[in-house]
């Protein structure tokens, strides 16, 4: 009999997927915290359960370490890096950050499966594909300077085995004409599909620290659930209070300003930069726009339906709006979206972000539809 | 059930040398029984704090995940595991090489020892294999009767508040004890006449259920608590910090829940003297896995392989405190200290530094000295009372703090004051914040109040009321806590619908 704690085991992962045990799934913690590594490999924390606790929650206070260096020196590492590999009965071990490395493959195969999304079928109008000619595969025919010597001997050697010929004493193989063997092709059709990203987030005084980590993060695992889906991929970044400016993707995340917000202002510039640069007959659009929810006036809102309904969601796969919840926001933006759109149009996706465990929830909603 | 078998042959005749090399230092442990297993049964066993039986709960098929997937992956490996009990069992990893084995067998020698001799460790049940195992089978019959949802929804509230113990009650005095003992004799007596409470109820929560029934008798007309007499419940309440206990005793729960509770606090105050023994503990078998193997165990051909290894063992870490190296280094210092004299009045007001430096007295009280510590003192102690500027220099120790410009933690200071100040904080109620009861009849209308004990560092308020959301589900009346939160006291509430704050 296997031991029981397999049974534990077992409930412990159907608890992790959300299959039973729902008031659970908040204190799951799995993969937010992604950290890249190098080479395209990952760390990511394996899943894990926090159950809650009377527990110090400022971390900043920091704590006491050991090594040289001088003051104002980072203090790098993994909480845990070094601990030792003796360990005693029944320690409390307090955080067990185990990270395993991976490639984004492999992780847009671990998020598609966990969330279970749909694979995306491009859009039906121009679809380019091109036929690619691979070798893998092995012939009887073809000519001598695709002849695949390995195969060819080997399949000599059988014969002669076969019919009693072969000396191991003198092991000498000649190939005759019909042990030739050949490297052949398949032919395969592939899709030319590309894909363009445009990131918005509003960057007026209300979005802080907390906000921003939200949107890297969920844009972080947007970008890779797409490029494992299309072959060709771009990303823009757009930031906005009163007015929009792309920027590069480190400016995105970093830039905090201040001030008021007009939405319309970078949904003008995403409409420029898909006129410029983007045929929506050929390119896959996806515009995601990130804010707190507070628009300058109900008349910049008008006008941004406005523009929606005109332009960018005629040219674009779907548009989603992530609401990041901030002490600040009214969030009345997102009641004027769902007003006006509500839930049966399935090109504007309209989602929720309340705090970092709701990422890979709101993850779901924008690209469970396979669009 | 568990896949581990005795140890025999050359492993034995090891073990043998090895006791042998105990005995010579005057290492006083119990009889060790050394098992062999593989590296699924060791996951199994770390999983679950140790014990072959447990109950059933998915937190421990969550460690069993981690661990299994960081041995698959080569992050990590466990190479030993030793419990506190009597005879007390550890557990070799199969795989390991002889040099391993030599070495985790010294090593777990002086676990042994200091699970023996250290006093925090005296009230410890070391027959806490079949009581766990005993816990299992009782939580696994209430989820066939109850339903394993409805039990492990309720277990999951327990841990929650599993830290709700309070260190001083590791020493019951002696009439405690006593009193127990006397309720257990009639107990027995009352179990062979067949009498009253014959069931399979835990010992634990037998002798609360009979201290509540008195109480029931002498102030209380019915199972709801805390009916009368308000004054005095507010004196005999306020400070108690086993919440545990106090939900036991007077908590509105059903029987098995009561029971549930009653088994996890005896785990709790069973893993307690291991949480709050860290850094000596493995101080302490460091010290003596060094010491066995460099001066007799080792081969000539095992010295590089052994540095290595215990190189390893004892890496130092920036992050945090390792407490291999903090203890051993630190037991060290004080062998060094006591052999060469440098303690006491005359030392400490020696104001000749070239004289403080080569200061030798040739008391030689070193080894008398050690033995001494892992007998009374507790990490806090340890720390208290042994750490010196001149150790902390010597080991490197620094405090690090967040910085919000860089948003990185940085090497803040390299000051004894501060570096002493920061472990003791770490180290203080194990770690845990400090919370007691306040009031068990506050506003007059049976809610409870908590207090937090703030002591410089603020709580997660997400979990605290996730948290006392749980006490109410026990309490079934509305829970209160204050603290205080950037510098402002806070009370947060939950009255059975919504989480409130006010300040």
């Amino acid at each position: 009999m296997d031991h029981p704690i397999k049974k534990d085991h077992a409930r412990f992962r159907k608890i992790v997927k959300g299959k039973i045990r729902d008031n659970l799934r908040k204190y799951v913690s799995q993969g937010q915290q992604i950290i890249p590594k190098g080479n395209d490999q990952f760390k990511i924390p394996m899943p894990s359960i926090d159950i809650p606790r009377f527990r110090f929650g400022d971390k900043s206070e920091g704590g006491a370490g050991q090594g040289d260096g001088q003051p104002g020196d980072p203090v790098d590492g993994q909480p845990g890096d070094g601990e030792p590999g003796q360990g005693e009965a029944g320690e409390g071990e307090g955080n067990k950050e185990l990270e395993v490395e991976m490639g984004v493959d492999e992780l847009a195969t671990i998020l598609g499966e966990e969330l279970e999304l749909p694979k995306i079928e491009p859009k039906g109008k121009n679809q380019l594909s091109s036929t690619v000619d691979k070798y893998t595969s092995i012939g009887t025919t073809g000519p001598d300077s695709l002849r695949h010597l390995k195969r060819t001997y080997k399949q000599a050697l059988k014969r002669q085995i076969s019919m009693g010929i072969y000396d191991p004493q003198n092991p000498v193989v000649v190939p005759h004409r019909q042990d030739y063997r050949y490297r052949a092709a398949d032919t395969k059709i592939e899709m030319q599909n590309s894909a363009v990203v445009i990131y918005m987030m509003d960057v007026s005084g209300s979005m802080g620290e907390e906000q921003k980590e939200i949107v890297r993060t969920e844009s972080f695992w947007i970008n890779l659930w797409l490029k494992s889906q299309y072959k060709d991929i771009e990303i823009r970044y757009i930031i906005h209070d009163a007015t929009a400016k792309e920027v590069d993707e480190d400016t995105f995340f970093r830039t905090r300003e201040s001030g008021g917000t007009l939405i319309s202002s970078a949904l003008k510039l995403c409409k420029e930069i898909i006129e410029t640069d983007y045929n929506p007959n050929e390119w896959n659009i996806y515009p995601f726009h990130f804010s707190d929810g507070d628009n300058w006036s109900a008349d910049d809102t008008k006008s941004c339906l406005q523009l929606l309904d005109d332009f960018i969601l005629p040219n674009s796969n779907m548009f989603c709006y992530g609401q990041v919840e901030s002490r600040y926001g009214s969030g009345q933006f997102y009641k004027d979206l769902n007003q006006k759109y509500g839930s049966e149009h399935d090109e504007v996706i309209l989602s929720k972000i309340k705090n970092k465990e709701a990422i890979l929830d709101s993850i779901k909603e924008f690209l469970g539809k396979g669009k | 059930m568990l896949r581990t078998k005795s140890i025999s042959g050359d492993l034995l005749k090891l073990q043998k040398e090895i006791q042998g090399y105990a005995d010579e230092y005057g290492l006083d442990y119990f009889p060790q029984i050394f098992e062999m297993c593989d590296y699924d049964t060791i996951n199994i066993l770390a999983a679950q704090g140790g014990f072959p039986i447990r109950y059933p709960h998915w937190k421990f098929g969550m460690d069993y995940d981690q661990l299994s997937k960081g041995y698959r992956y080569g992050i990590q490996k466990i190479y030993e595991m030793v419990i506190n009990t009597d005879p007390c069992y550890a557990y070799l990893l199969e795989v390991n090489n002889w040099l391993d084995q030599k070495l985790v067998m010294a090593h777990v020698y002086g676990h042994n020892d200091f699970f023996k001799n250290n006093m925090w460790f005296a009230n410890t049940n070391r027959n806490m294999m079949d009581v766990m195992a005993n816990h299992g089978s009782k939580i696994r019959r209430y989820m066939e009767r109850y339903g394993t949802e409805k039990v492990e929804l309720f277990i999951d509230k327990v841990l929650s508040i599993e830290n709700l113990i309070d260190i001083n009650n590791l020493f019951e005095t002696s009439d405690v004890l006593q009193s127990r003992k006397d309720k257990l004799k009639k107990f027995n007596q009352e179990k062979a006449t067949g009498g009253y409470m014959v069931d399979d109820r835990s010992q634990a929560l037998k002798s609360f259920m009979r201290t509540k029934d008195k109480q029931d008798q002498a102030e209380f007309d019915g199972p709801e608590p805390l009916k009368s007499s308000v004054g005095a419940e507010k004196v005999s309440y306020k400070g108690q910090r086993d919440i545990l206990k106090f939900l036991i005793e007077h908590a509105p729960m059903e029987d098995w829940e009561l029971d549930v509770l009653a088994c996890l606090r005896e785990e709790a105050y069973y893993f307690l003297p291991q949480r709050m023994t860290k850094i000596m503990n493995e101080g302490w078998a460091s010290y003596w896995h060094s010491k066995i193997l460099n001066y007799k165990a080792l081969d000539s051909s095992e010295f590089i392989d052994f540095a290595s290894k215990h190189a390893g063992v004892m890496a130092m870490s920036k992050k945090n405190i390792n407490p291999y190296k903090i203890g051993i280094e630190l037991f060290r210092d004080i062998e060094f200290r006591w052999n060469t004299g440098r303690f006491g009045k005359e030392y400490n007001e020696c104001t000749n530094m070239h004289a403080k430096e080569n200061w030798d007295t040739k008391a030689g009280l070193g080894r008398q000295k050690i033995f001494e510590i892992r007998k009374t003192h507790n990490d806090i102690s340890f720390i208290n009372e042994f750490l010196t500027p001149e150790f902390c220099n010597r080991q490197q120790l620094f405090t690090y703090k967040y910085n919000p410009r860089t948003s990185r933690m940085e090497i803040d200071k390299r000051d004894f004051e501060d570096i002493k100040h920061k472990l003791l904080t770490q180290l203080t109620n194990f770690g845990s914040p400090i919370i007691q009861i306040e009031d068990a009849n506050y506003k007059n209308r049976k809610e409870l109040l908590l207090k937090h004990i703030h002591a410089g560092v603020d709580l997660d308020m997400q979990f605290a009321g996730e948290t006392i959301k749980n006490i109410y589900h026990m309490w079934k009346r509305p829970v209160n806590l204050t603290t205080s939160y950037e510098d402002k006291e806070v009370v947060f509430t939950f009255d059975g619908k919504e989480l409130k704050t006010s300040s």
